[in-house]
C-alpha cells in the first residue's frame, strides 16, 4: 500500500475542487484526487450561465442579486453567505476572464448577460440581465478554463482514483483512503487538510439531469464518518429535462424568450396562481410545481407527463408583444432563427440528436428533471465543515461546491447561483484550507487506516449473493421519484423510506459479476450504489420531519409555509438504527421572510 | 423494441493473452443510446463488461468508442442512427487498451498539455472584463467546444502510424488559444507545432473532422494554425 503526503488534499476535480486548487496551490504544496479525469466533471454540464450583478446591458446591484437568492431560498439560505456571495460575484466573474474564459460578448465588448428565473431589478420587479453567458456552454468554459490554469500551475493531479474514506481521529482529518481504479490498489493520503468537492447525488432519481458519476460520494463518506448532512430534503427539480431521458434544457432558453405550453396551447404560468409577473421566469421550484399540477389535472401534452418548450421565433415574439418586452435599449424584443442558433447551439445540437427536432421550427418535450442538491455537508462561509448546531468546526475538514451546504442556496437554489458558488467558494476554502495548513501540523496517521475499507471492498468483490445491483438501483430511483419528487406526502414518503431500507437489507445479497483488481467498475458501481441508498434514507427521513411546504420542498398535506415551526435547518446522522435529527437556526441579516410571489 | 446483435471488444488484462469479441442480444428502442446498450449488459448479463461514462449527453467526452468501425461517442449515438441491428464496438485505435473500451488516455493528454493549452497574458488586467468584440470572440468560437474526447486523434491515421505527432486535438486546443485576442502567447504555440510532430504529419484526411462529436472543423482549424506558422501571420 503505497502512502502519499500533501499539505492539503482535495477531493474532485470540477470547479470547486480545481478552483480551490488554483488558490491553495499558491502556498501549499496539493493535490487533486478525482475519480474521473477532471476535464470528465458535471460543471462542464452546466449550461445557461453564472450570476454576477455586472450591469452589463441594464442596471443592476449585488444587493438585488442578495435579495433575489434569500427569496429564491424562501427564507432559508443564510444571509450573511448569500450576501457575501453576491458581492464577491463580479470580481469573481472578471477573474474568470482574465484567466481567458471565452465569454459571449456584448456589441461593445463586454461580458454578455442574460436574464434568468427568479433574477429580477428590484425595483420594477421586471426579469434582469444578470447571468454572464459563453452560448450555452458556461459550465464547460469553466471547468476547461480552470484545468487549464491548473496544467499552467502545475497543480498535481491523481486522476482515476476514488477517494472510499476519510481518515478520522479524534484531533481531526488526517487524510483519505483512495482506490487506484487501474490497479484496484488502496492508497492512503496522509494531509493536514482535505477539502471534499464531490458534487451531487441526482442519480438517486429515476429522471435526472446528472451524469452517472453523480452519486454523492462525498456526502456518503461524511455521513459515515459521523458527519450530519444538512437539509437534505431539498432537492431541485428543474422545470426542463428532455421527456423521458432527463437531459437538462437550460433555463436561458426562457431567458431569451422561450415559453412554456400545455396540452390546451395554454401558456399556463400567466395564470394568476402560477406566476403573472415573470411567468417562465419565476424560480425553478415555482415552475416544476406548476408543471406538476397542470400535467396531473390531464394537461401534458395529449394527456401525458410532458410539457412543450417553445423556443420557435413566432411563439417568442407572440407573447414578448403580449408581455411588452423590450431590448436594453428600449426597442421591442424580436428575435430571429439565427439569433436563437447562436445563443442556444448545444439545445439545439441536444433537441437534435435526441429527439429529432429543430427547437427554432417544433417545441421541445420536457418534464422536471431531477438536479440539484441544495443541502450537503455544513460548512460555514470558509469552506470549514462544521458538525453540529453549534456550528463547531471538525479541524482539518473542508467541503464546497454541489457537496457542501453552506447554505446560500436554502430550499431552492436560483439559477446560475451553482457555479457562481463553485468559484467564490472554491476560492475561499482553498485560501483557508492554505492557512490552516500553515498554521498546523500533520496529525499522526492511525494504525492502519486503509482496514475497513479495505475489509468492505473485498466483501464487495466476492460478494455471491441473488440480487443484482441494477435492480436494486432501478427500484431506488423510481421508488424516490414517485414519492420524495416535486410532490410528497405523509403516506408516500413513509412508503419509500420502508422501501429503501428493504433495498439497504437486499444490497446486503448481491452478487457482483468482477472479481478483478483492474478497472473493476462493477465494484465500484455498487459502491455508488450504497451511497445512493444512503442518502436517498437520508433524504426521504428528512423531507418526512418536516411538515411544511417550503421551497423545493412541497407537501400536499402541509401546504404552508410555516416559519414558526420550521423556519431551520435540518442536520441528519445516519447511525446504526436509522437516521437522527436535528436543527440549527437560519442566519438573518438585512430581510424579514415574505410571502413570495412571482 | 427491436433486438440489437452487439459485438463487443473484450480485453481483461488479468485473464486473457489476447482480446477477443463477445456477442450479446438486447433489446432496443430505436432512440436507445449506444451507452444505454451497454449499460443493459453491464447491469443485466455481464458486470465485467467495462467502459468509461459519465455525463450520458455528449458533453464531458468520456465514452469516445469505435462503434461499426467510426469513432464516436456512446451516449451521442441512437441505434437508429446507425441503420443497423448489429452494432460492434471496440476501444478508440493508437492508444494501449487497458480494459475492454478502456485505453490509457495518458498519452493524449500529454500530447494536449505540450501545446500550452492555457490562457497567457501577463500585462496587468484592466479593473473590470478585458474587452473583445463579437467578431473577434467569433474567430476562436469553433475551437472552444472541444471536450477532449479523444474522438479526433484516435481517428488519425498519421496518429496511428506515429503516436509521437501531438494530433488533431492537441491542434485544436492550441488553435483556441493561438486566435483569441485576448492571448499573448501565439509565436511559442506556433513554434511547438512548427516540428515534425507538430502540424506537418497532417495530411488532411479529414478523419478527424468527421469523428468530432461537437462538429468542430478540425481540418480547418489545422489549416488555419498551419497557414499562421507559414506566413507568421495569425489572422
Amino acid at each position: 500500500m503505497q502512502t502519499h503526503q500533501h499539505e492539503v488534499i482535495i477531493v474532485g476535480g470540477g470547479g470547486s475542487g480545481l478552483m480551490a486548487a488554483l488558490y491553495a496551490s499558491r502556498t501549499t504544496d496539493v493535490a487533486v484526487i478525482s475519480k474521473l479525469y477532471p476535464t470528465r466533471s458535471h460543471t462542464g454540464a452546466a449550461q445557461g450561465g453564472i450570476g454576477a450583478a455586472l450591469g452589463n446591458l441594464e442596471e443592476d446591484r449585488p444587493e438585488w442579486h442578495t435579495y433575489d437568492t434569500v427569496k429564491g431560498s424562501d427564507y432559508l439560505g443564510d444571509q450573511d453567505a448569500i450576501e457575501f456571495m453576491c458581492h464577491e460575484a463580479p470580481q469573481i466573474v472578471y477573474e474568470l476572464e482574465h484567466m481567458g474564459l471565452p465569454f459571449s460578448r456584448t456589441k461593445d465588448g463586454r461580458i454578455a448577460q442574460r436574464p434568468f428565473g427568479g433574477h429580477t431589478n428590484n425595483i420594477t420587479g421586471k426579469p434582469v440581465t444578470r447571468a454572464c453567458y459563453a452560448a450555452d456552454r458556461t459550465g464547460h468554459m469553466i471547468l476547461q478554463t480552470l484545468y487549464q490554469q491548473s496544467i499552467k500551475n502545475n497543480v498535481a493531479f491523481y486522476d482515476e482514483f476514488q477517494v472510499l474514506d476519510l481518515i478520522r481521529t479524534n484531533e481531526g482529518i488526517a487524510g483519505v483512503v483512495a482506490l487506484e481504479i487501474a490497479t484496484g490498489e488502496m492508497h492512503i493520503f496522509h494531509s493536514k487538510a482535505v477539502i471534499f468537492a464531490t458534487g451531487g447525488w441526482g442519480r438517486v432519481w429515476e429522471i435526472t439531469s446528472n451524469a452517472y458519476a453523480y452519486t454523492g460520494d462525498g456526502v456518503a463518506i461524511a455521513l459515515r464518518n459521523g458527519i450530519p448532512l444538512e437539509d437534505m430534503e431539498f432537492f431541485q427539480f428543474h422545470p426542463t429535462g428532455i421527456y423521458k431521458m432527463g437531459i437538462l434544457i437550460t433555463e436561458g432558453v426562457r431567458g431569451e424568450g422561450g415559453v412554456l405550453i400545455n396540452g390546451e396551447g395554454e401558456r399556463f404560468m400567466a395564470r394568476e396562481e402560477y406566476a403573472p409577473n415573470v411567468k417562465e421566469l419565476a424560480s425553478r421550484d415555482v415552475v416544476s410545481r406548476a408543471m406538476y399540477l397542470e400535467m396531473k389535472a390531464g394537461r401534458g401534452i395529449n394527456g401525458k407527463r410532458y410539457i412543450y418548450l417553445d423556443v420557435t421565433p413566432e411563439t417568442v415574439n407572440k407573447y414578448a408583444a403580449i408581455d411588452g418586452r423590450t431590448r436594453p435599449d428600449g426597442s421591442p424584443y424580436v428575435v430571429t432563427a439565427e439569433e436563437i442558433l447562436g445563443k442556444l447551439p448545444d439545445i439545439i445540437d441536444f433537441c437534435e440528436t435526441y429527439l429529432g427536432i429543430n427547437p427554432v421550427v417544433e417545441p421541445m418535450p420536457v418534464q422536471p428533471t431531477a438536479h440539484y442538491g441544495m443541502g450537503g455537508i455544513p460548512t460555514n462561509k470558509y469552506g470549514q465543515v462544521v458538525i453540529d448546531s453549534q456550528n463547531t468546526p471538525l479541524p482539518g475538514f473542508f467541503a464546497v461546491g454541489e457537496n457542501a451546504c453552506i447554505s446560500v442556496h436554502g430550499s431552492n437554489r436560483l439559477g446560475t447561483n451553482s457555479l457562481l458558488d463553485l468559484v467564490v467558494f472554491g476560492k475561499h476554502s482553498g485560501l483557508k484550507a492554505a492557512e490552516y495548513a500553515k498554521s498546523a501540523g500533520y496529525i499522526p496517521l492511525p494504525k492502519d487506516p486503509a482496514a475497513a475499507v479495505a475489509e468492505q471492498f473485498e466483501a464487495l468483490r466476492n460478494a455471491n449473493g441473488s440480487e443484482r445491483i441494477s435492480d436494486i438501483a432501478r427500484e431506488m430511483k423510481e421508488v424516490m421519484f414517485e414519492h420524495v419528487g416535486v410532490f410528497r406526502v405523509e403516506e408516500g414518503m413513509s412508503e419509500a423510506l420502508e422501501k429503501i431500507r428493504e433495498l439497504k437489507q437486499r444490497f446486503k445479497n448481491i452478487s457482483v459479476d468482477d472479481r478483478g483488481m483492474k478497472f473493476n467498475m462493477d465494484i465500484l458501481n455498487a459502491w455508488e450504489l450504497s451511497n445512493l441508498l444512503d442518502i436517498a434514507e437520508v433524504t426521504t427521513a428528512s423531507a418526512l420531519a418536516r411538515k411544511e411546504s417550503r421551497g423545493a420542498h412541497a407537501r400536499d398535506d402541509y401546504t404552508e409555509r410555516d416559519d414558526e415551526n420550521w423556519m431551520k435547518h435540518t442536520l441528519a446522522w445516519l447511525d446504526e438504527d436509522g437516521v437522527r435529527l436535528d436543527y440549527k437556526p437560519v442566519v438573518f441579516t438585512k430581510f424579514e421572510p415574505k410571502k413570495r410571489v412571482y | 423494441m427491436q433486438q440489437i446483435t452487439l459485438k463487443l471488444f473484450r480485453y481483461n488484462p488479468e485473464t486473457d493473452k489476447k482480446p477477443h469479441y463477445d456477442t450479446f442480444r438486447v433489446d432496443a428502442e430505436p432512440t436507445d443510446r449506444v451507452l444505454d446498450l451497454l449499460e443493459k449488459v453491464k447491469g443485466y448479463q455481464d458486470g465485467t463488461l467495462s467502459f468509461r461514462r459519465s455525463c450520458a449527453h455528449g458533453v464531458c467526452g468520456s465514452c469516445a468508442m469505435r462503434i461499426n468501425g467510426m469513432n464516436r461517442l456512446a451516449c451521442k449515438t441512437l441505434i437508429q442512427d446507425l441503420g443497423t441491428k448489429k452494432i460492434t464496438v471496440e476501444p478508440i485505435l493508437g492508444l494501449p487498451v487497458l480494459k475492454d473500451m478502456i485505453v490509457d488516455m495518458d498519452p493524449f493528454f500529454d500530447h494536449y498539455k505540450s501545446v500550452m493549452p492555457y490562457f497567457v497574458n501577463d500585462e496587468p488586467p484592466p479593473a473590470r472584463e478585458r474587452l473583445q468584440s463579437p467578431e473577434e470572440r467569433a474567430r476562436f468560437d469553433d475551437t472552444t467546444k472541444c471536450i477532449l474526447c479523444g474522438a479526433c486523434t484516435t481517428s488519425c491515421p498519421s496518429f496511428w502510424a506515429n503516436e509521437q505527432y501531438v494530433g488533431p486535438a492537441a491542434i485544436v486546443n492550441a488553435h483556441r488559444f493561438i486566435f483569441d485576442s485576448r492571448d499573448r502567447a501565439a509565436a511559442e504555440r506556433l513554434q511547438i507545432l512548427n516540428d515534425q510532430f507538430g502540424v506537418y504529419p497532417c495530411h488532411t484526411i479529414f478523419n478527424c473532422t468527421t469523428a468530432c462529436p461537437r462538429e468542430i472543423q478540425v481540418t480547418k482549424a489545422i489549416g488555419e494554425v498551419k497557414k499562421a506558422i507559414a506566413t507568421g501571420r495569425v489572422e
